[in-house]
């Protein structure tokens, strides 16, 4: 007894936070606008050099004008007319080869060595091999944004329903479900998360496409506007169209993550 | 409808898991299948209801279903197996949705099943909501849905807590009493077998022999909780195991 009362009291040291991922609202903007902001005051300082960066108010000013003259628009929905057929023919190609890759050992002995065969290839260097074979019009454009698409998504969906719980299709088995309901309702919808989590990517991959879709024969589109810019060296006008472009790619990131929140409420 | 196991074996690769097994399953009892882990019991009962082909001898299944009996050897499996992303009662409609019936028959069979096992109230409720014995109530829910010759339970109790599991095999004795069904029930704890079992068979360690049948006289329901008589059923079926369930501990696993 009085040896535990000489002994100090210490309280035991917390160990146990972090690696938690939290939701926090707001850090984002702040980090974007923190760049601006550095990035605002170090040319007008001349911190930074006018021909290292362009003020960010310049570019809005530029952006500005592009609105005002409505040749925002005439950019702007070309490509994401683009964007929406090509990536939506990829995405639609890919999760129907990658479910059948997932299914079947056939399409996945024949087509796995082909999908990782083809997947390296810059898509781009493919780019005059598309206009030989769908003409220099929107076809091209379309099948090149396609095939981006199309092999992440593949990798992604016959991954996802690889990941499919196999006791749950043993449970289907066990009722005597039929071949199709056991896919619709119990393949399918396991794999949605990675495939929904491969479709980020693979969308990302097809904005990045767009601007090389439009490098050759194209008039109007944001990826003509910053080629256009480049070969002129006009920052200003570069940074606008690469901030439609970010802008773009936020937007298809925050679609996916509402689509996430309700296709998969029953995640834990 | 009866089952007879004849002469079953099996082997994955050069590993041989069960041997020689021939067994009577009559209806209207609970067998029992008690045994060390690895001896073979899951495989068994996976060969008794037709997920796996056996190596060698025959499931054979003596006289027909009865007529409304819509999935004669139905399963409930000791993860549950539910569909997280359908809510109670979309899980059982699942094991439905492929036979032809009504949308009203349908309803009926469902609300029939969740008021019997008590679960009316959570028919809308997503499997994430559940605790681990109401998860376990829904996939008896959905076997029952089906109006089973026998039931195939795996272990249907061992991923749940000490005291839930005894809540679920009152459960479980309060559904056979009021009727009885045919059921083949694995179980590596003996307390459950002496609680549940018509029938306990005592496999050996693998390869999976039958070592003895242990036929417990005592109705159901007359088994409570701390039974004198069931202990010492229950020490006599350890003293069978001990040794089986030692030498299976020390085996090095080769995969
Ligand atoms: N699909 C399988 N392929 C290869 N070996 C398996 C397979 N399933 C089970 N086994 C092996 O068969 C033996 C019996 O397994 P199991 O029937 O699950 O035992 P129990 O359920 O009695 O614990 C184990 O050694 C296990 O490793
Ligand atoms: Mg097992």
């Amino acid at each position: 007894m009085s040896e535990s009362e000489m002994k100090q009291a210490k309280k035991v040291t917390f160990r146990g936070g972090g690696f938690i991922t939290q939701r926090k609202r707001g850090v984002g903007v702040v980090v974007f606008v923190l760049l601006i902001l550095l990035a605002e005051w170090g040319t007008r300082s001349g911190v930074i050099s006018a021909l290292t960066l362009p003020r960010p108010s310049d570019v809005a000013a530029t952006f500005g004008e592009l609105y005002a003259s409505g040749l925002l628009f005439k950019h702007l929905i070309p490509s994401l007319t683009r964007l929406v057929i090509g990536a939506s023919m990829g995405a639609v190609i890919g999760i129907s080869v990658g479910v059948l890759i997932g299914l079947f050992s056939l399409a996945r002995a024949g087509l796995v060595p082909l999908v990782a065969a083809i997947f390296p290839i810059p898509k781009i260097a493919l780019l005059p091999l598309f206009v030989i074979w769908f003409g220099i019009d929107e076809a091209s454009k379309y099948a090149l944004i396609a095939f981006g698409t199309f092999t992440p998504t593949v990798v992604a969906a016959y991954a996802a329903v690889d990941n499919v719980d196999r006791s749950l299709i043993r449970m289907g088995q066990s009722f005597g479900l039929g071949w199709w309901s056991i896919v619709s309702k119990i393949v399918l919808p396991g794999a949605m998360p990675g495939i929904l989590s491969g479709l980020r990517v693979s969308l990302t991959i097809a904005i990045i496409l767009l601007v090389a879709a439009e490098m050759l024969g194209a008039e109007y589109g944001i990826g003509a506007y910053i080629l256009e810019a480049g070969s002129l060296y006009d920052l200003e006008r570069l940074f606008a169209g690469v901030v439609i472009l970010s802008l773009l790619g936020v937007a298809v990131s925050s679609a996916i993550a509402a689509l996430e929140r309700r296709v998969l409420r029953w995640r834990v | 409808m009866d089952l007879r196991l004849d002469n079953i074996s099996h082997h994955y690769g050069e590993t041989e898991v069960l041997r020689d097994i021939s067994l009577e399953i009559p209806s209207g009892q609970i067998v029992c299948l008690v045994g060390p882990s690895g001896c073979g019991k899951s495989t068994l009962l996976r060969l008794i209801g037709g997920l796996e082909e056996p190596g060698g001898g025959q499931v054979l299944q003596l006289g027909d279903a009865p007529e409304d009996c819509l999935n004669p050897l139905t399963y409930i499996f000791q993860d549950f197996a539910l569909l997280p992303w359908r809510t109670v009662r979309g899980n059982i409609a699942l094991a439905l949705e492929d036979h032809r019936m009504g949308a009203a028959a349908r309803d009926d069979i469902i609300a029939d099943v969740l008021a019997r096992t008590k679960l009316s109230e959570f028919a809308d409720a997503l499997p994430k909501q559940l605790s681990g014995g109401m998860k376990q109530r829904v996939a008896i829910a959905r076997a029952l849905a089906v109006r089973p010759a026998v039931m195939l339970m795996d272990e249907p109790l061992s991923a749940l807590d000490s005291q839930t599991r005894e809540l679920l095999m009152d459960d479980l004795v309060g559904l056979w009493t009021r009727q009885p069904f045919t059921a083949v029930y694995v179980t590596h704890n003996l307390a459950e077998a002496v609680r549940l079992g018509h029938k306990i068979v005592v496999l050996s360690r693998r390869p999976g022999q039958i070592r003895e049948v242990v036929t417990l006289d005592t109705p159901l329901t007359d088994r409570a909780y701390g039974d004198a008589a069931l202990e010492e059923q229950q020490q006599y079926l350890w003293g069978l195991m001990r040794e089986e369930a030692a030498a299976a501990d020390a085996e090095l696993i080769h995969v």
